[in-house]
């Protein structure tokens, strides 16, 4: 039943997730200011259905911070996303933008998983109860019919033996799948990884890494921020290269393997590939 | 054993009065009021604290809350209670308001039992003046919450209710339990305060005995005793919580309460051990 290779991830929840335009997301002219710092200038973006985009970055180049403003998990300023369709975070009024009510934003949420740096699961739960917990409270889902797809989660990411188990009882690389189907039991249109595999040891990078180029494969949309350049050869579409909050290159996984443009670009790859 | 005072100018001794089978008569046989002096006292400390975590989580998310006004309310509150003896906010609910013309607690006919104005008052003086210190455990257990795990609940579309329910508080308790066991314990011996308002809790009790029989010593050390026996108890039950609350997240128990009160901890035993990856 269990371990093994990832398979059939979207099937555990019942197919690809509906997405209601080509274009998942749609950021545009995006500012962000920490006080008055400000590490977000003008970022845009835009995403199609079944995209797989990394983006990579020296750390304090604005990449996790965009993507958190993706999920509003951070305020932006200035500039405006959508994802499926859905102005994120604002609504507009009278040609401004204003802060959504947080029932609202907590409903966009819902079609956007979030795969986080250090895992984020839920310590006082198993790992089966993460993975359901949001279904059941959020999307109301029966009890019975939340555990077998919490199982079969489980088992496609090759923890069925683990449902049971606590987060403290489990590997780094453990945690990180079971947050991955967590986050995949929304049934999401988008998952965005922040840093997935940089707090894992060496030897557990595969395991997640694995499961997410399944889930590539399987035509889920991805925004990844990641330094794991053979990551981004196997399945990105698209590399982004954010510098000083800035988009400074774009293109295939090729071009920034055999012909980057920007200095900082080759200097940033010649530290980490 | 003898003692050596002045009186009247003229050295005398004086043997120290103890009455042995008094005190054990007191101790053992206690009389029916008495008894309900000490089931008033119990329950008076379980419904402070019960309201008074009411007032804490209200205060505490008050404290929290991203409207000014609520956090000037709730940091007077804390500031006011905190800043005052309970004795005076005790005597202050009671007597005071009532002088004042601003409140008078009635006694409440429930059938076949009255619930007394001053029994009232006592409730409400220390629930309140709980409610402010555990507003501050509160809000210091919700700090301690790695604000991944708010950020987690959210990302998976919960509202800011649900992740405090279902994933911030949950955690937060574990920080909260054992400050929130010490609370009772306090809460405990001060509802002996509530005496000076009438309330007929163990301590009165013991008092009206003391002034029929003059015996102030045996009386006191049974009072004392009933009192150590209570916190006693409630240190037996507050370690179960504490086990109870940190199995899922320690990879080992807490202390037990033996190994709190001795001091130190027992060997781990082999199958307690956290189980190898």
């Amino acid at each position: 039943m269990s371990g093994g290779a990832p398979h059939d991830l979207l099937d555990a929840i019942g197919g690809a997730p509906p997405t209601t335009s080509d274009v998942v997301v749609e950021a545009r002219d995006v500012h962000k200011w920490f006080g008055r710092l400000h590490v977000l200038k003008g970022v845009s973006m835009s995403v199609r259905r079944q995209e797989v985009v990394v983006v990579i970055g020296a750390s304090g180049s604005g990449k996790t911070t965009f993507i958190r403003c993706l999920n509003h998990l951070e305020r932006i300023q200035k500039g405006r996303i959508s994802v499926n369709g859905h102005l994120i975070g604002y609504r507009e009024v009278n040609g401004k933008l204003v802060e959504d009510k947080e029932r609202n934003i907590a409903a966009q949420r819902q079609e956007i998983g979030m795969v986080f740096q250090r895992f984020n699961l839920f310590p006082h739960k198993t790992a089966l109860a993460n993975v359901i917990l949001a279904p059941v409270q959020v999307r109301k889902m029966p009890v019975a019919e939340a555990v077998e797809m919490g199982r079969a989660l489980l088992d496609r990411v090759g923890l069925a033996v683990k449902a049971d188990a606590y987060p403290g009882q489990l590997s780094g690389g453990q945690q990180q799948r079971v947050a991955i189907a967590r986050a995949l039991a929304m049934k999401p249109a988008l998952m965005l990884f922040d840093e997935p595999t940089s707090a894992l040891d060496p030897e557990m990078i595969g395991e997640v890494l694995e499961v997410m180029k399944e889930l590539a494969r399987e035509g889920m949309t991805m925004i990844v921020v990641t330094h794991e350049m053979g990551f981004a050869r196997e399945v990105a579409d698209r590399v982004v290269m954010m510098d000083d909050g800035q988009i400074i290159e774009e293109g295939t996984p090729e071009h920034f393997f055999t012909s980057p443009t920007h200095e900082r670009t080759k200097a940033f790859l010649s530290k980490i590939l | 054993m003898t003692l050596a005072n002045m009186d009247g100018g003229v050295f005398s001794l004086a043997v120290i009065q103890f009455d042995p089978s008094f005190f054990w008569h007191y101790l053992l046989q206690p009389s029916q009021g008495y008894l309900q002096g000490l089931a008033l006292t119990f329950g008076l400390a379980v419904a402070g604290q019960t309201i008074g975590v009411v007032f804490g989580l209200l205060a505490a998310f008050a404290r929290l809350s991203r409207a000014w006004p609520l956090r000037s309310i709730a940091r007077g509150y804390t500031w006011i209670i905190r800043g005052t003896p309970l004795l005076v906010q005790i005597v202050f609910v009671y007597t005071a308001l009532a002088a004042a013309g601003i409140f008078r607690f009635h006694d409440i006919d429930l059938g076949p039992f009255t619930f007394a104005g001053n029994i009232q008052a006592a409730i409400v003086a220390l629930s309140l003046n709980e409610g402010a210190y555990m507003a501050e455990i509160i809000r210091a257990g919700i700090l301690s919450v790695d604000p991944g795990q708010a950020e987690a609940a959210k990302s998976l579309g919960m509202t800011y209710p649900q992740s405090m329910r279902l994933v911030v508080l949950p955690q937060a308790a574990r920080f909260v339990i054992p400050p929130l066991g010490n609370e009772f314990n306090s809460m405990l011996k001060n509802t002996s305060l509530v005496s000076v308002i009438g309330v007929q809790e163990l301590l009165l009790s013991t008092n009206t005995l003391v002034s029929s029989t003059f015996r102030v010593f045996e009386l006191l050390l049974v009072v004392a005793t009933y009192y150590l026996l209570l916190t006693t108890a409630w240190g037996l039950v507050q370690s179960r919580i504490e086990r109870y609350f940190g199995k899922s997240t320690a990879a080992t128990d807490g202390p037990s309460f033996l190994e709190r009160f001795a001091g130190f901890r027992l060997p781990i035993e082999a199958d307690d051990a956290p189980e190898d990856l």
